[in-house]
């Protein structure tokens, strides 16, 4: 079976446990059901953690806590805030960040890496496909109803040249790790994926406070991030272009993530603008600058596709520029990620990523999805409505944890209305069965305790596919939550690939 | 740089030191009223709205004066309004500008906020003035010493200085060409100079024996006093060179020759010939050569014609 040979057994079950099980700062801690990223069942540290386990016990409470306010200061000075909207005016609160690291062996890390390089290229293939030739559809692997009814999916980009075919250059695939310590997929981030700049000014703020770890456990580098992100848009610039002028296009200082588009269009040194900084004039597109207008390239946008070109998509937005998809459409100018590339996350459309996998690479999944039932049949749409407490139940279209049931943790009110609006359209939901994430130990009001994780690294794709080793692993604070994303009380960690 | 940030870093500065300008006038008019009879105040109150282009007050009701300078979120001239649209344009331009020149500038602004003037509290409105003094040197030396001086900062000074000698210039009128039904006396120019944190200058320069002629020489045409007119046209002309010279064509040529005249008008000027000629004439031609000049910025760098970019 591919699934044994592509997720290695995480513990070499003939090492003996090196520690004793600690005293002090790890009693209370209790492990349920799911996989402990850090402890066995028995209590001792897995090998990637110890360690990071025995430097762990060198330190006191006190230490531990004087570090989480060095580190929470170190955020609060660089400036790494998201912001609450309040009644009168906005506040910026610091990112929740814990202190201990997630740490993933060598092993697992290739895995992670092989699967996602598998899963962005016959995404990419994908969506190529249903924008041209419509192959798949065609030959029944994936319903043409459930692709052409996707909210996102674009008329607008039939027949449209994108540069190396690549539509998705920028992906944030959303894993967790469940109770046998085996990696899936959870869900593809393939339209703004955000939350990077939370992975690397979180690696720099544990640099200065754990040198000594970092050198003793050998974690490889996630630094080379912003150049290889640079090197992956200079790539897709237009054909015959070779100095392109490349721009990181923000929807403005309001928006929630302004603060990671400002840090990453510093870091890769390039202009950050504004749907009002650009004109469009005969199908090229420029800058205005104190200098004159100055073409522009390739435009890293975050900025979702409706509201780009009021003429194109929706004419209420003013985050955009007039014209802009029609310069893109002649091919003066790059977009990354391309449009329309949400019909490839939508929720119901992963379902049928590991049939893409083979039909397009003929490969079986390196990584495998979680189980998914689609509402849009009718067969199994009718078991989900009458059990809906065993079901987390999604929008297809929604991210960052709107829009969803957790079957378990529901009240009867929130299982009426998810019934109801089930039953009205099927096509927009999914169910999974609850999963129990892994836990991480972490370190809340003063003690150490478990939280559910998940793990979300950063796929690049130019010429060639690149992951930095790593990513943002999401913690869900809240005791028992299951939500991981930081508009509903989640924070994050620093992820440690070791180097052997 | 983009025409947006530029624009920004200008409107930030210029209400910045609006806001400090305005501090400035509260607390001269306030420390000359408190040295009077209450009946004149009104009057004095009037002049400070009209120093900083206001019309005047209904009936010269102190409260409402102070009011509208300090704390009237409707009142676009006020401090707290300043405060509030510089740290506005200075969110928008974070990345350009330091760290530090935000965190100084939130401060004063949430400062200022809190401190919530009661306009019946004298204490109170000293306490805001007070603030904003200190708050604006502390961002003053900041953005000198953490600001990049490069073509930001242009944009930066450009603004400050063009607020500065517009500012000023009205000052001066307020109390030279206006005619007044009280004349000024010694208080009342002790006020004007303290609006331009002048009076120690001035007694430096022609000892405390105070002339309205040598006032206006050190107001007006001093070349090295920060606050005179004729100074801050040269930190004008400074900036627009530097902002000007990677740029072509007619735009360049027309702001030369805006700024030449009026730089050339303040080197060449004597202060017996102004006060006895039109002098209010003169200041105002200072202003609207001021305005002229950033509405041909305006137009060359930051909302241009895209016809006109494509032909130059």
């Amino acid at each position: 079976m591919s699934r044994s040979l592509a997720n290695p057994p995480v513990e070499n079950p003939e090492i003996p446990a090196l520690l004793p099980s600690a005293p002090g700062l790890f009693d209370g801690y209790t492990q349920s059901s799911a996989f402990d990223e850090m402890f066995d069942a028995k209590m001792q540290p897995r090998r990637p953690y110890r360690k990071l386990h025995k430097e762990l016990l060198r330190l006191t409470h006190g230490e531990l806590l004087q570090n989480k306010q060095k580190a929470d200061l170190s955020f609060f000075h660089q400036g790494i805030t998201f912001t609450v909207y309040g009644r009168n005016e906005a506040t910026e609160r610091i990112f929740p960040h814990d202190l201990l690291p997630r740490i993933i062996s060598a092993a697992e890390w290739d895995v992670i890496e092989r699967g996602l390089t598998q899963r962005i290229i016959a995404l990419n293939l994908f969506l190529k496909d249903i924008y041209n030739d419509r192959r798949i559809v065609g030959d029944r692997v994936v319903p043409g109803e459930i692709v052409y009814t996707c909210r996102h999916f674009r008329r607008q980009m039939i027949g449209v040249k994108v540069p190396r075919d690549v539509y998705v250059s920028v992906m944030g695939t959303d894993l967790v790790r469940l109770p046998g310590g085996r990696f899936v997929v959870l869900e593809d981030n393939l339209r703004v994926p955000s939350g990077v700049s939370y992975m690397l000014s979180g690696r720099k703020v544990m640099k200065q406070i754990f040198p000594t770890l970092f050198r003793k456990c050998g974690v490889r580098p996630i630094e080379q991030y912003s150049q290889t992100l640079l090197s992956t848009l200079r790539a897709l610039a237009p054909e015959g272009c070779t100095d392109p002028t490349i721009v990181l296009l923000t929807p403005g200082v309001y928006n929630s993530a302004y603060f990671e588009h400002a840090f990453l269009a510093r870091q890769m040194g390039i202009e950050l603008v504004e749907g009002r900084d650009l004109v469009v004039h005969n199908n090229m597109v420029y800058m205005r600058t104190t200098r004159g207008l100055t073409r522009v390239h390739v435009i890293y946008r975050r900025v979702d596709d409706d509201f780009l070109d009021p003429l194109a998509f929706r004419v209420d937005s003013s985050l955009g520029a007039p014209g802009l998809f029609s310069a893109y459409r002649a091919g003066s100018v790059t977009l990354a990620n391309a449009l329309g590339t949400g019909v490839a996350d939508d929720k119901a459309i992963y379902a049928f990523v590991p049939k893409m996998i083979k039909y397009y690479l003929d490969q079986d999944p390196i990584l495998d999805n979680v189980e998914t039932l689609l509402m849009w049949d009718r067969v199994q749409c009718a078991h989900v409505a009458d059990n809906l407490h065993q079901f987390v139940v999604k929008a297809v279209g929604e991210s960052g944890g709107y829009g969803m049931l957790i079957g378990p943790q529901s009240t009867e009110e929130g299982r009426r209305n998810m019934r109801d609006r089930l039953l009205a359209d099927p096509r927009n939901y999914i169910a999974q069965p609850v999963l129990a994430l892994s836990t991480a130990p972490c370190f809340v009001d003063g003690s150490i305790a478990p939280r559910h994780v998940d793990l979300r690294p950063y796929v690049l794709f130019g010429d060639k596919v690149s992951i930095v080793p790593g990513g943002l692993t999401r913690v869900a604070l809240r005791k028992g939550s299951l939500i991981v994303n930081s508009s509903q009380g989640g924070g994050s960690k620093d992820t440690w690939v070791l180097q052997s | 740089m983009l025409s947006r940030v530029a624009d920004s870093l200008y409107w930030m500065s210029r209400y910045f030191e609006r806001a400090d300008n305005c501090a400035r006038v509260v607390d001269a008019s306030q420390s000359l009223i408190l040295s009077r009879r209450a009946i004149t105040s009104g009057e004095r109150w009037d002049r400070a709205l009209t120093m900083m282009g206001l019309p005047a007050g209904a009936g010269g009701d102190p409260h409402d004066a102070i009011r509208r300078l300090a704390a009237d979120g409707d009142n676009r001239s006020s401090i707290v309004a300043c405060l509030a649209a510089a740290r506005e344009n200075a969110a928008q331009v974070r990345e350009e500008i330091s760290a530090e020149m935000w965190e100084q500038l939130n401060r004063l602004y949430h400062e200022a906020v809190g401190l919530g003037v009661d306009v019946q509290d004298d204490e109170s409105v000293m306490r805001l003035v007070a603030a904003v003094r200190e708050g604006s040197y502390s961002f003053h030396g900041v953005s000198e010493t953490t600001m990049t001086h490069g073509e930001g900062w242009r944009f930066v000074q450009l603004g400050k200085f063009t607020e500065r000698a517009c500012a000023v210039s009205m000052l001066l009128d307020a109390y030279f060409a206006t005619p007044g039904e009280a004349e000024a006396d010694d208080l009342d120019w002790v006020a004007l100079l303290a609006s331009c944190a002048a009076f120690d200058c001035y007694c430096k320069v022609f000892t405390a024996d105070l002339q309205p002629d040598r006032i206006a020489e050190l107001l007006l045409l001093h070349p090295e006093f920060p606050y005179s007119v004729h100074y801050s046209v040269e930190r004008m002309y400074v900036s627009l060179g530097a902002i000007t010279s990677s740029s072509a064509g007619r735009q360049r040529a027309h702001i030369g020759r805006v700024i030449g005249r009026l730089r050339s008008s303040l080197a060449f000027a004597t202060v017996p010939e102004l006060l006895a000629g039109d002098l209010h004439a003169f200041l105002h031609g200072v202003v609207e050569q001021c305005r002229a000049l950033h509405a041909a910025v305006h137009d060359a760098y930051i909302d241009y014609p895209i016809e006109i970019a494509f032909e130059g």
